[in-house]
């Protein structure tokens, strides 16, 4: 028998109802997640992967299809799908500490188990001296880690991560990689990430998901057999670049003519 | 870390000398406008401009005599504790129902969709209605005296508080919704970890309005017939055509206000730590 998927999408499309008018954001989406994949979402705005998201999310409910989280169908967000915004979301009025305990609190666990679960990401995330400081006084790459860290402390199996690292300047984009790269490696989180950028998807996943819009929907799927760690500089990475950016924008091309 | 940044960063320490004059400056600057306002009447009072009005050392006199006593010895002499302790129980009175009345008010508003359409367009169309307008009604209702004043701050200090609850509610961002159930935090534990914690800053700034317009209504509210208060203050004074006791009373409000509205920033500043446009 084969061994169940923890993410199982099957035929999924969204319809959005706007003052009469139908806006069809998703249509028949198929894709299959393994435990511990690390798989992105790529297209240009209006392709339904953020849509998509928002559905394995819980956030959303698909119009048609089904999503399933290991063989059962999604029925609104849970603490086993984290979402990190691009926006991050975290709670102003709480310290970096208390964003991170916040899931671990909101479900009940032991205080003394939130302390010891909330020191060890703190510590994971490099923040331990910014512990009680609150989220305006961080940067945007201290941000994210804390919106990483809420998620992982928050014991989710998949994280879903929307253009997470498209508010930051580059310099710190890279880290941010790298780290997530390191966690994911050591963890092994399955990891759902929408980006725009063709040298993120590659540096990062094993498996490129092309989209495309009008209406929303999948293209397109790509193994990314590079070896691990990649180098961004290297002709091997150039050239699955260069064919994946081919590939996106011959279905642009396709759309315009 | 390249990309720390905290937004209290250490400053260079300047000389003492120049720290105390960064600490004076404020102060000196906003003595200015007072000062020459104090010298402009002064100056049009000796100039015989009026004869209405008397000069400030007139009114400071009058005011020592206001507060201690032992200069004029009059019905008014040493009676301000018991005019300003007057007027305080019922600004403060007034405004303390105002909250409690208001803040859960907002809070069910800007929340329930049943509660909104309810009582909405009821509370908006009375809204428009100057407090002062009220003035007849409350004595009919209340009586003249204390209870009437009380009602009127009530109604002074009732809608800017419920209507910044009810704006604060409203728009607490959607993300942090999606985040708190995403973490396991859903239905009514949400209202106190999300809602509550996010309207905050907009609660606060109805209460600090709300006491400002408390302040304001005391004295209309005190003009109907109560023995005490700083607006029976102002009124005797304007029957006896007594303007040094109009402009105590008028300088008592002010300073009282002022000393109120400071401390609520303090709690504000300090429960709102977290806020960018709170701290500090």
């Amino acid at each position: 028998m084969a061994e169940i998927p923890i993410l199982d999408i099957q035929g999924v499309g969204k319809t959005y109802v706007l003052n009469d008018s139908r806006i069809e954001a998703l249509r028949d989406a198929n894709l299959t997640v393994k435990k511990g994949e690390f798989v992105c979402l790529i297209g240009a705005s209006g392709c339904g992967k953020s849509t998509l998201l928002r559905i394995v999310a819980g956030f959303e409910a698909p119009s048609a299809g089904q999503a399933l989280m290991w063989g059962k169908p999604i029925a609104g967000p849970a603490p086993d799908r984290g979402m990190v915004f691009q926006d991050y979301g975290l709670f102003p009025w709480l310290s970096v500490r208390e964003n991170i305990g916040f899931g671990p609190a909101s479900r009940g666990r032991p205080k003394a188990e939130v302390r010891d679960t909330v020191e060890r990401f703190i510590s994971l995330i490099g923040l331990t001296r910014f512990a009680d400081a609150y989220p305006h006084q961080l940067s945007g790459g201290m941000k994210q880690r804390v919106a990483i860290a809420r998620v992982l402390a928050n014991d989710a199996e998949v994280v879903l991560m929307d253009e997470p690292f498209g508010a930051l300047d580059a310099m710190t984009r890279e880290r941010l990689q790298d780290e997530l790269l390191e966690l994911w490696q050591r963890t092994g989180l399955t990891v759902l990430f929408v980006t725009h950028s063709i040298e993120e998807a590659i540096f990062l996943s094993d498996r490129v998901v092309v989209m495309e819009p009008g209406p929303g929907r999948i293209a397109s799927a790509h193994q990314v057999e590079l070896p691990r760690p990649r180098d961004v500089a290297s002709p091997e990475f150039n050239e699955v670049r260069r064919e994946l950016g081919l590939r996106l924008h011959s279905h642009h091309a396709k759309k315009a003519a | 870390m390249s990309d720390v940044t905290l937004t209290q960063a250490p400053v260079a320490r300047p000389v003492p000398a120049l720290r105390l004059w960064r600490r004076v400056r404020p102060v000196l600057l906003s003595l200015i406008v007072p000062l020459l306002l104090l010298l402009g009447w002064h100056w049009a009072v000796a100039a015989g401009m009026t004869r209405l009005i008397p000069s400030p050392a007139e009114v400071a006199e009058y005011m020592v005599d206001f507060a201690v006593g032992g200069i004029w010895d009059d019905a008014f002499s040493a009676t301000l504790h018991i005019h300003l302790l007057a007027s305080a129980s019922r600004v403060y009175g007034g405004f303390v129902l105002a909250a409690l009345v208001a803040i859960p008010l907002g809070l069910l508003i800007g929340r329930n969709a049943f509660v909104r359409q309810l009582l909405d367009p009821f509370l908006q169309l009375m809204r428009p209605i100057p407090v002062t307008a009220w003035l007849p009604l409350s004595m009919i209702l209340f009586g003249l005296g204390a209870r009437s004043a009380f009602f009127l701050v009530f109604l002074g200090a009732f809608y800017p508080i419920l209507l910044n609850t009810i704006f604060g509610v409203k728009n607490v961002e959607p993300r942090l919704f999606e985040a708190a159930s995403m973490l396991g935090c859903r239905g009514n534990a949400q209202f106190f970890k999300v809602v509550l914690p996010a309207a905050l800053p907009s609660i606060f700034t109805g209460l600090r309005l709300g006491l400002g317009l408390a302040w304001f209504v005391i004295v209309v509210g005190e003009m109907t017939g109560v023995p005490q208060g700083l607006g029976a203050v102002i009124m005797d004074g304007r029957t006896l055509s007594r303007t040094e006791l109009v402009i105590c009373g008028m300088i008592v409000i002010g300073i009282a206000g002022f000393i109120s509205d400071r401390v609520v920033v303090l709690l504000m500043n300090r429960l709102l730590r977290w806020s960018p446009s709170h701290h500090g």
